[in-house]
């Protein structure tokens, strides 16, 4: 059936609680108001408020009870309301879920996936905004996922809550309602139009490390994930230059064999995130690339990012990196 | 110009430092026996008195007096005295070990065995404890934990559980109840109330006791776990250990001057105890009483230990630098091994001779395990978990990343 991006997280939650009596729903606002994007609408009428409830105002807290928890045997999935509010979670994230398994040598793990709206384009400002994803990808222990679409939505969140290890799982809310090319001055189209708004109703899966080739093509390889999936898609339709997009869902670890066979094939790569750019993640994908495919490539590899910058309010479009920037790095990648 | 006096920073400072003695007067001590003992059913907001007053059990004499006596049998208190005495004998045979650079690093627990093995001992199987890196105790206690073991960990050899991950000291032993330790202070602290409140989702009888020192409660863990324990009414204890010292700083620059680290829990509306840490019958009461309302659905229970950490902060520490050489000895709460030593030979259940003879047994079966454990290797000597183990348990299933990197680590080691 037709789902937007919300009602396939909310799906795979359902989905979830259904099948597993040790996966339990909380966060703040998450309970009886159903989340404020309503990713949880519904479920605790559903399941029971000891299944999905509310949880205070603490980052902290409930990463840190989650750990708790998965430690006991249940399957915590929890919500930190914006991505940019992670940070008070960071010393139970990082020192914590990651570690659990590692330095208890499998005496205790920690499943459990950490559930935070990111990215901007939605005139979020500076903490509405971020996509702080690298400071996730540098961690080891824990995976980085981040779906485009309500199909791999659904299926990425059902494998992140049956997967034993950590998962932070990025949702980039400015796709939540429908896909956005970054033509902020045209109307949205809702997931209802798209193809990858049909999600099964029932259970089933997206594996992880696995990427998508979004859009074949033969002159260039994106990799990109997230809103930029499509930013790059209009991007390619728009300077005729044949893109291979590739949506790499899985962000760390990730399913390298399909990037280096894209940029083995193309022998250009543009790398395009929201994030800022130094030290961003891209800075990973660009080293990865030059060590894996140094001899295929016929251009240096183009970086399409954020700015240095905090993510600033009124200058939303400005630093958004949208079409015209990253058709501009398609140019220069050609070019070079 | 303002006619307001100028503003001063405020900087506590403890009254004994190296030269001067410690004014002990700050901790407010009860008489043995002095302060009353609540149903279990107590209402938080009327433990607000227990807060500031020192549950106390045992008086100098070595008598058990007042409502918190708890009802058992010498045979209990023996096996209580015998833990704290195989705890000491540990620390100190574990001591001498880094001082012999057989191990790299150690933590005592001197002067604070009563709490961890009073507790250990008023806690089921299946209830899981989350301890600092001072709760040996807690392993100590029980008979179904191997020393050698114990000692492989902190030798970081071959038979190393944590296959020499881990800093010494930093165990984990999921079938004894005994969480992973972390360096990282107080996150253990909600995370024993998350485990808390899976066993209360679950409908299980199982309770957490969550442990942490005066100096950590100043971390914002502590009070995530009082929040969270207090709104979900979780079945966990909450031990706070005030052994008046983290490193080199007094409680009172963590937050204690003029207050107890008690009055935080009533605060939160949990309910609260103030308890001699340095008295084991104190501990086994305390310790009872909030296992029964954790196991009574009647919700969390913090209890401030009152204690003095005797030896130094760990094997790296010169506790001489900041405050007096013979502070311990002053503590007006005493020893805990001498102090249950004399009240069960007052009961006739316990003698010198005795005492002798189980030291020496003990001393006996720590050298033992030592010895046996050092058979297995030693960082120092080699012998440890393999260089390629080092990439295991990162995640579940090794990704190829990190197949990747072990690969050339191995090519790497087979060249030499």
């Amino acid at each position: 059936m037709q789902m937007t991006m919300i009602q396939a997280l909310r799906s795979a939650m359902d989905v979830m609680l259904a099948r597993d009596g040790n996966v339990v729903v909380f966060g703040q606002d998450v309970g009886y108001f159903g989340g404020v994007f309503r990713c949880t609408e519904g479920l605790q009428a559903k399941y029971g408020s000891s299944r999905v409830f509310d949880a205070p105002i603490s980052e902290g807290g409930i990463v840190g009870a989650a750990v708790g928890m998965a430690a006991y045997g249940l399957r915590p999935v929890v919500e930190i309301q914006f991505a940019d509010y992670f940070y008070p979670a960071s010393d139970q994230i990082v020192s914590e879920a990651a570690r659990l398994r590692y330095r208890s040598a499998g005496d205790f793990t920690a499943p459990m996936t950490i559930r935070m709206p990111c990215g901007g384009g939605i005139f979020g400002g500076q903490t509405h905004s971020q996509s702080p994803e690298a400071l996730f990808t540098h961690v080891c222990g824990i995976r980085t996922v981040m779906p485009s679409n309500p199909y791999d939505a659904k299926g990425l969140l059902i494998a992140c809550i049956e997967n034993d290890d950590p998962v932070i799982f990025l949702e980039p809310k400015r796709l939540y309602n429908g896909p956005f090319d970054g033509h902020h001055d045209q109307p949205v189209v809702p997931w209802s139009q798209h193809r990858l708004g049909e999600v099964p109703e029932g259970h089933y899966s997206v594996p992880l490390e696995s990427a998508a080739v979004f859009r074949p093509g033969a002159d260039l390889t994106v990799l990109t994930y997230g809103t930029m999936v499509f930013v790059s898609e209009a991007a390619a339709n728009e300077s005729g230059i044949d893109a291979e997009i590739i949506d790499l869902r899985s962000l760390w670890p990730l399913d390298l064999p399909t990037l280096v066979a894209s940029v083995k094939k193309t022998g250009r790569c543009v790398v395009v995130h929201e994030a800022t750019r130094s030290s961003g993640f891209g800075a990973e994908l660009t080293a990865l690339v030059q060590e894996h495919c140094f001899y295929h490539l016929e251009a240096p590899i183009e970086r399409v990012t954020g700015w240095d910058t905090p993510y600033p309010h009124a200058q939303e479009w400005a630093y958004f990196p949208g079409p015209a920037r990253v058709a501009a790095a398609f140019k220069r990648a050609m070019e070079a | 110009m303002s006619q307001n006096q100028a503003l001063r920073l405020h900087v506590p400072e403890p009254t004994g430092r190296p030269g001067h003695e410690t004014d002990f007067s700050y901790l407010h001590l009860s008489r043995a026996g002095e302060v009353r003992r609540p149903p279990v059913n107590a209402l938080p907001s009327d433990t607000g008195d227990l807060a500031y007053t020192l549950v106390r059990v045992l008086d100098d004499d070595g008598l058990a007096l007042g409502p918190w006596a708890p009802q058992v049998d010498a045979q209990l208190l023996q096996r209580g005295l015998r833990a704290m005495m195989k705890t000491r004998i540990y620390d100190a045979r574990m001591l001498i070990a880094q001082r012999q650079k057989k191990i790299s690093f150690y933590m005592q627990c001197l002067g604070e065995e009563a709490i961890a093995t009073a507790q250990a001992l008023a806690l089921q199987p299946g209830d899981m404890c989350f301890p600092t890196y001072r709760q040996q105790g807690l392993l100590l206690a029980r008979d179904d934990v191997d020393m050698v073991e114990m000692i492989c960990q902190l030798m970081s050899n071959e038979r190393d559980p944590m296959k020499g991950r881990q800093l010494p000291v930093m165990y984990s032993y999921k079938r004894a109840g005994f969480f992973t330790i972390s360096g990282n202070l107080a996150t253990q602290f909600i995370q024993a109330v998350g485990w808390a409140m899976a066993s209360a989702i679950k409908g299980d009888t199982k309770i957490a006791s969550a442990w942490i020192g005066d100096g950590a409660t100043a971390e914002a863990d502590f009070h995530t776990a009082l929040t969270f324990a207090h709104v979900y009414r979780a079945p966990v204890i909450l031990n706070v250990v005030n052994n008046q010292w983290a490193i080199s700083t007094f409680q009172a620059i963590a937050g204690g001057e003029a207050t107890t680290f008690a009055a935080r829990g009533v605060g939160c509306g949990i309910a609260s105890l103030r308890v001699d840490g340095n008295d084991f019958l104190a501990v086994y009461a305390a310790s009872q009483w909030a296992a029964e309302r954790a196991r009574s659905n009647l919700g969390p229970t913090l209890i401030e230990w009152v204690s003095y950490r005797v030896g130094a902060h760990s094997t790296s520490d010169d506790p001489s630098r900041y405050r007096p050489a013979d502070d311990a000895a002053r503590f007006p709460l005493g020893d805990p091994i001498a102090r249950l030593k004399a009240h069960l030979m007052r009961l006739g259940a316990w003698s010198e001779q005795e005492h002798d003879a189980t030291q020496k047994e003990l001393e006996a079966q720590v050298g033992a395990a030592l010895k046996e454990a050092e058979r297995y290797g030693s960082l120092a000597a080699g012998h440890m978990a393999s260089a390629a183990a080092m990439f295991d348990d990162v995640y579940k299933d090794m990704p190829a990343h990190l197949r990747q990197q072990r690969e050339q680590l191995l090519k790497l080691s087979s060249c030499k």
